[in-house]
């Protein structure tokens, strides 16, 4: 039986898929697809921005690309990416055949990759959100056209996608660890991903709420946010910094797991100081939630508000030191390899400091009244979301890359990537700190001569084209990888510790042969150092239940799509409604197939996972 | 133990929720869910509160409810909770008739509840408090239109059940469908607590 | 699997979990008496003139906060054990749920 559902064309198997491992590699190129986007969108402001005077583009068309960069980075890039590296490794971390829940997986991915198509489609339909990617209600109220509509659907329905997708991780983390994998030892991208997973669980909602007072204000005739009729705009601001800073941190807490891993494998050391990486972790993800009004101390909140705003900011200075320092000391009289993954760990630590001093800056209320909306902020956020999460990003899918693709990525050319990458991260946002303090406001689409910001404008700008340069050698070494790269074992690298590194490169879909027995932390470094070859099993070989594919989830997500459009134009014209209502019919259509058509899934038997697993040895 | 295999009341476990891993899955995966509802109501609860007196010269709370309604409305969807307990009272006993009685009971209930609240909107529309009088009017129809749309869901979805499984009888397939259910079911209900307590009660005192 | 068998006799295990769920019933239906009881009393002091806002909101909101206790540690079996997780979440939520309430009830204001 399995060997018939097996028969397929790729494209329909990509399209119905439940394996993580798939569902991995969709993220990866839509967030791929994504992030080139938004590179290309962030080229335009910078060639804009290079010199005094420039016209380039114009300011309405600069404030759409402006917004998107950030939306599309964000939204469309850094959380797909990193959900990628979660549905690669995650499951196979912690010794499970699959996640809890493979069909609300898929369906998380399709919610997302219709949410992002929704919101680029604006590009084509008169034109893109123009209100930033933080879209504060007393400005987005007043854009004319359907950009901010196409923002608010848009980042709706991929938004949903992500609160799936972080239930999932969750009930993952917590039902489907193999034996003997507890809590403590669970790597540490799974302890990073569970967190930032509970971090999704709640801050996802507010947003979800800001986005629906935002659309009943701008489609339905609502007045949350219109001063005129009782309406207030902080209101929207607050609820998307309830999401928005979690946000932060539900971005950067995987990229710390990613480094975790990565620095103790090449340093070939365990992580000094795990359990206080988990703490720290765990308090990070606490405090994220009591600081977002940090984003917003010029609004006027008072000095008392201010004043604990700050202190609680400042506070999460605390953790996250003892993470650089937990990071130093693993390195620290251990046997380095610097590896293309581990240079960018090794990049990322100073960067990263950097972004968390200028943070501790920020956070001074008082003195923020200076930095506020200037490209010191431009600059802080970039050197941590770029010195840390793209970073970590990059560095992960080629640490992972052997085990995602069954192929090693040239060093050669990952090392050429990360250089020029990070000479160009440098170049770019360093100087930007000091253009905002020299006074250039953030968001500007253009400035006079003569303030002492030309030279740091083009520098900045050069800089932003050494990172599309080591991109597009990424992208070089991917094309050459898949054509004729070497076949990865499945110890790739050959100082792997965690699970991952146990099973054949790329891994078997049912992932283990027998759930393994865990009898430690760096439970396959463990094996290795009383000389075995192999996990401990902790199951004798069975026939092994695998879920079945299906068409659903991209059903559900494409009525989402269709009836956000149907519902954008309902004001416009008369079919809207209809469109609207349809598209949501069809959702609902396939959610009830989902709930009335039994699925019990499959087995695999025994003698083709016996047969399957001769052949992943040969190779 | 095959999640379809057919039991008696011997061999149906005592937590038939929990017996299964995919049982266990959903039963984890709801409540990590009502977690996230607890702050998704609570934004929409916090912005009524922000805006509950900013009526921009429309109708105000305490002119406008119609106190009767919701006691009578609280009351219906209170018993529907306890129906519901019954129902899985008699889930966890293996009675799958009386489950589905006590299911048809709770539906019926919030299928009543559903009605008033309609009316209820129908009536305060006529009064003058549309959706686009007030910034009030906004987060009041908000607030409790999206309990109401809850309570929507959870009919159709409990109905769905009822009748899909109506000649199967129960096992271990659809016994962590039935709870989960039940569990929103609860959730509707708590959230409708703090409805009735801090929109219309604190509404009439001001 | 997670049944939890001591005898060997599943007629008696059955007579002892009826006999269990009878009695978690009991006090099912108790806290719904007193869940009603307390919407009763709720509803009444909002009707009664006599008391200050200052004390029939506070009193309100506390009637409702314990009537949710019964909802959840009753009707949602979060007295049972394996719940942990259950109850950690969400309070998880409930504490962002507090924040943010908090948050607009004091520096939300104009």
């Amino acid at each position: 039986m399995s060997t018939v559902a097996r028969k397929k064309s790729l494209i329909w198997d990509y399209l119905t898929t439940v394996d993580h491992k798939k569902i991995a590699i969709l993220y990866l190129i839509a967030g791929g697809l994504f992030f080139i986007m938004g590179g290309i969108e962030a080229l335009f402001i910078r060639i804009q921005l290079a010199v005094p005077n420039n016209d380039f583009v114009s300011a309405g068309l600069y404030n759409e690309i402006l917004t998107m960069h950030g939306t599309t980075m964000i939204f469309l890039a850094a959380m797909p990416l990193v959900f990628a590296m979660m549905n690669a490794v995650v499951p196979i971390q912690i010794g499970a055949r699959d996640v809890a829940f493979p069909f609300l997986n898929s369906l998380g991915f399709w919610l997302f990759f219709f949410g992002g198509l929704f919101l680029n489609l604006s590009w084509f339909l008169g034109g893109a959100p123009d209100a930033g990617w933080t879209s504060y209600a007393s400005l987005s109220l007043e854009s004319p056209g359907h950009g901010i509509d196409f923002y608010v659907l848009g980042l709706q329905i991929s938004g949903l996608g992500t609160l799936i997708g972080g239930i999932n991780f969750l009930v993952t983390i917590v039902n489907m660890r193999a034996p003997g994998m507890t809590y403590m030892r669970m790597p540490l991208f799974t302890w990073t991903t569970f967190v930032a997973s509970a971090l999704i669980l709640f801050a996802f909602p507010p947003l979800t709420v800001g986005l629906i007072f935002l659309m009943m204000d701008r489609l339905f005739g609502g007045n949350f946010f219109d001063p005129a009729l009782g309406g207030n705009t902080i209101i929207w601001e607050h609820l998307f910094w309830i999401f928005g800073h979690p946000e932060v941190y539900i971005l950067v807490l995987p990229a710390f797991g990613i480094f975790s891993e990565i620095i103790s494998t090449f340093s070939k050391k365990r992580l000094f100081g795990y359990s206080s990486m988990v703490f720290a972790t765990v308090l990070i993800g606490f405090l994220g939630f009591m600081v977002w009004a940090h984003h917003m101390f010029t609004v006027g909140m008072g000095p008392i508000a201010n004043a604990i705003f700050a202190v609680a900011t400042m506070a999460i200075a605390v953790p996250t030191g003892i993470k650089i320092f937990n990071w130093l000391f693993t390195m620290w009289g251990g046997s380095i390899r610097f590896t293309t993954p581990m240079l960018y760990a090794v990049g990322f630590i100073p960067s990263f400091v950097m972004g968390g001093v200028t943070g501790v800056m920020n956070a001074t209320a008082a003195a923020d009244y200076q930095y506020h909306d200037s490209y010191f902020v431009v600059a802080h956020f970039h050197y941590v979301i770029v010195g840390g999460v793209v970073f970590a990003l990059l560095a992960g899918a080629h640490y992972w890359w052997p085990k995602m693709f069954g192929k090693m990525l040239s060093e050669k050319l990952g090392k050429v990537t990360f250089w020029l990458f990070f000479i160009g991260f440098h170049l770019t946002f360093f100087i930007q700190h000091f253009l905002g303090l020299m006074g250039m406001p953030r968001r500007v689409f253009t400035y006079l001569p003569g303030q002492g910001w030309e030279t740091g404008n083009l520098i900045s700008t050069i800089g932003a084209f050494f990172m599309a340069a080591g991109t597009i050698v990424l992208l070089v070494n991917i094309v050459i990888t898949t054509v004729k790269g070497k076949k990865a074992e499945a110890d790739a690298w050959g100082d792997g510790r965690t699970l991952e590194w146990a099973v054949s490169s790329p891994a078997p879909e049912y992932n283990f042969a027998q759930t393994p027995l865990v009898r430690g932390l760096d439970a396959l470094w463990v094996e290795k150092m009383e000389g075995k070859k192999g996990l401990t099993p902790a199951e004798p070989l069975g026939d092994i239940h695998m879920p079945n594919p299906s068409f659903l989830p991209f059903v559900i997500s494409l009525g989402l799509f269709i009836s956000a459009l149907g519902f954008m134009y309902h004001n416009d014209h008369s079919w809207g409604l209809m469109v609207g209502i349809v598209g949501l019919l069809i959702t609902f259509g396939a959610m009830f197939l989902r709930s009335v058509i039994d699925d019990h899934g499959y087995h695999i038997h025994k003698e083709e996972i016996i047969e399957a697993e001769k052949k992943g040895a040969k190779a | 133990m095959h999640v379809e295999e057919k039991l008696t009341a011997e061999t149906f476990p005592a937590s038939p929720e929990k017996a299964t891993l995919e049982g266990k899955n959903k039963f984890l995966g709801f409540w990590f869910f009502l977690g996230g509802e607890t702050v998704l109501f609570a934004s929409l609860f916090a912005t009524f509160l922000a805006l509950r007196d900013r009526t921009a010269g429309g109708p105000s709370s305490d002119e406008l409810f119609k106190m009767s309604i919701v006691f009578i409305a609280t009351m219906l969807l209170l018993t529907s909770s306890l129906t519901s307990v019954y129902a899985m009272y008699h889930m966890k006993n293996f009675d799958f008739k009386k489950m589905q009685l006590w299911l048809g009971i709770t539906v019926l209930l919030g299928a009543a509840f559903l009605g008033l609240e309609i009316y209820e909107f129908y009536e305060y529309v006529h009064e003058g408090l549309t959706f686009s009088t007030s910034a009030f009017a906004s987060a009041f129809y908000t607030l409790v239109g999206t309990h109401g749309a809850h309570v929507a869901f959870g009919l159709l979805w409990i109905l769905t059940l009822m009748i899909r499984n109506a000649k199967r009888g129960l096992d271990l397939y659809n016994a962590p469908k039935f709870y989960v259910a039940s569990l929103y079911w609860h959730f509707i209900d708590v959230v409708w607590v703090f409805i009735f307590t801090v929109v219309y009660l604190m509404g009439m005192v001001g | 699997m997670a049944q939890h068998t001591n005898s060997g006799n599943p007629n008696v295990d059955l007579a002892y979990r009826r006999k269990k769920n009878a009695e978690d019933m009991k006090h099912q239906v108790i806290s719904f008496a007193l869940m009603i009881f307390l919407t009763l009393v709720a509803f009444f002091a909002i009707g009664y003139d006599k008391f200050s806002p200052w004390f029939s909101v506070p009193f309100i909101l506390l009637l409702a906060i314990v009537q949710v206790g019964f909802q959840l540690y009753y009707f949602m079996h979060m007295s049972h054990k394996g719940h942990e997780l259950p109850a950690l979440f969400l309070y998880s939520g409930v504490f962002v749920a507090f924040l943010t309430i908090w948050a607009f009830m004091t520096i939300v204001w104009w």
